[in-house]
């Protein structure tokens, strides 16, 4: 047993650390600049043009359709073939933000849709040009009903951050692996590795919540 | 045409003509409504009230005609629309107030983000307007938390808040529990008394009476006739005018 909490204190927890921070730093580039994309899309295709809003379309059918793996091997495996490099960091951060905005945009979009069309009607009405609109008028109101179908996205995000090791980034799922391989005790540093997740998720989770109801307003949502 | 009333043009409508879905709504619409002057539009619904409304600030664009506020052609291009837009106060059926700002946000965001007024000074005129329409202490509180009388008020004070030229009322009334309808009746009247310059789509035919400067009755799209209340109520030209007061009256109540 003592050599059981030895291993875990002081092998398996310094190796995952790491791993948890490159984890980490994954996700916190990720959430934001995949939200932000996520809105541009969905705003694109409510609002945009029929070329714009076509693009958009079928932006989202070809992230959605195809599996995430798939995308980040061709960013870190495919792209090099054309003279473009990224390291293994980068390619996963790119694959995760431009997979997860396409969800997003789905959320968004639905959220959009269901605002009523008295709103634009008004905020026109007021001499908003369509722009002015969208940012202080339909947006506030859809981002605030499309929190809980981005959460769950964000919370996914979370965990696929894992593939990251497909493309050699080691993070999380990575470290463990390694540490796992060498000492050949999978059940121990998986079931640890999992523990993180379930904190990081929890974290994560518990951080959604509060946004979700310091930015609640009566009759909306 | 009655005489006295000389006073400048505020707004002048000349042969709107607009088609839905292959259906003729409005088929050539003309009137000129001067400085302070209150009409009201009635009419059997679908013969286009709110359509005009909507040309008028062309929300929806007509197919055909020209329009004029205070000498200037209304055109629809993105620049020009919004100059107009801020200059005629839209009060909808359905209220549309937006439903993530306090009454007070609602009045205020036209005033800071399309007049670009200071933060301060919108304030003081967003709470300015709502104690104009009763409603200073319901300033904090969310549409949700309104009823439908006070929203309208809201609705009315942010209209009002961008100082238009011209008021729009579609049919203020309509979407309103009966006890309610009177504390808006209320602020119109006032707003009447004050000299605004009003066109108002409504049912209330007693209200009609007492506020109008002029009735214009609609049907199928065309001005059938119009006037000041006195002659349209005791002496219609056409047996359909009389028709349609009679009916109205009996269902509305004066």
């Amino acid at each position: 047993m003592n050599e059981f909490y030895y291993f875990i204190r002081e092998i398996l927890l310094p190796s995952l650390f790491e791993g948890t921070l490159v984890t980490i730093k994954l996700i916190i580039f990720s959430i934001p600049l995949g939200l932000i994309l996520g809105v541009l899309i969905a705003v694109g295709r409510v609002y945009g043009n029929r070329i714009i809003s076509f693009l958009c379309a079928v932006y989202v059918i070809f992230f959605r359709g195809t599996p995430l793996l798939v995308q980040l091997f061709i960013l870190y495996y495919g792209l090099p073939s054309v003279g473009i490099f990224f390291s293994p960091f980068v390619a996963a951060v790119i694959g995760f933000i431009l997979c997860s905005c396409a969800y997003h945009s789905e959320y968004i979009r639905g959220a959009i849709q269901s605002i009523k069309s008295g709103q634009m009607m008004a905020a026109e009405a007021l001499g908003m040009s369509r722009v002015q609109a969208i940012l202080y008028i339909i947006l506030p109101q859809a981002l605030r009903r499309a929190i809980p179908g981005c959460s769950n996205e964000i919370i996914y995000l979370v965990k696929y951050s894992s593939l990251a090791f497909m493309v050699t980034c080691v993070e999380l799922t990575g470290a463990g692996k390694i540490i796992a391989t060498r000492y050949f005790k999978y059940t121990e540093v998986f079931l640890v590795v999992g523990i993180i997740y379930l904190l990081m998720v929890s974290v994560v989770t518990k951080f959604l919540d509060m946004l979700e109801k310091k930015l609640e307003i009566p009759g909306l949502g | 045409m009655q005489k006295g009333i000389d006073k400048v043009v505020v707004l002048e409508v000349e042969d709107i003509h607009k088609k839905y879905r292959g259906q003729d709504i409005l088929k050539g619409i003309s009137f000129k409504v001067r400085k302070g002057e209150t009409k009201v539009i009635i009419g059997p619904s679908g013969t286009g009230k709110s359509t005009l409304l909507r040309c008028i600030n062309q929300l929806t664009i007509p197919d055909k005609g020209r329009i004029w506020l205070e000498g200037e052609e209304v055109i629809h291009t993105k620049k020009n629309i919004n100059q107009f837009r801020q200059k005629m106060g839209m009060v909808f059926q359905d209220f549309n107030l937006f439903d993530h700002l306090t009454a007070l946000g609602n009045v205020e965001i036209g005033l800071t983000r399309v007049k670009r007024m200071d933060k301060d000074e919108a304030r003081q005129k967003a709470i300015e307007e709502l104690k104009k329409v009763g409603l200073e202490e319901q300033a904090n509180l969310y549409p949700a938390q309104l009823s439908g009388g006070q929203k309208q008020r809201v609705s009315i004070a942010r209209a009002l808040a961008m100082d238009p030229k011209v008021m729009l009322f579609d049919e203020p009334t309509s979407a309103l529990d009966p006890e309610l309808i009177g504390e808006v009746l209320e602020v119109i009247k006032n707003l009447a008394i004050q000299g605004m310059t009003m066109i108002l789509v409504t049912h209330e035919m007693g209200f009609a009476r007492s506020v109008a400067n002029e009735i214009i009755f609609m049907e199928d799209g065309k001005i059938l006739e119009s006037g000041p209340p006195y002659q349209l109520f005791n002496n219609p030209k056409y047996e359909r005018t009389k028709r349609f007061l009679k009916k109205i009256t009996e269902l509305y109540g004066e």
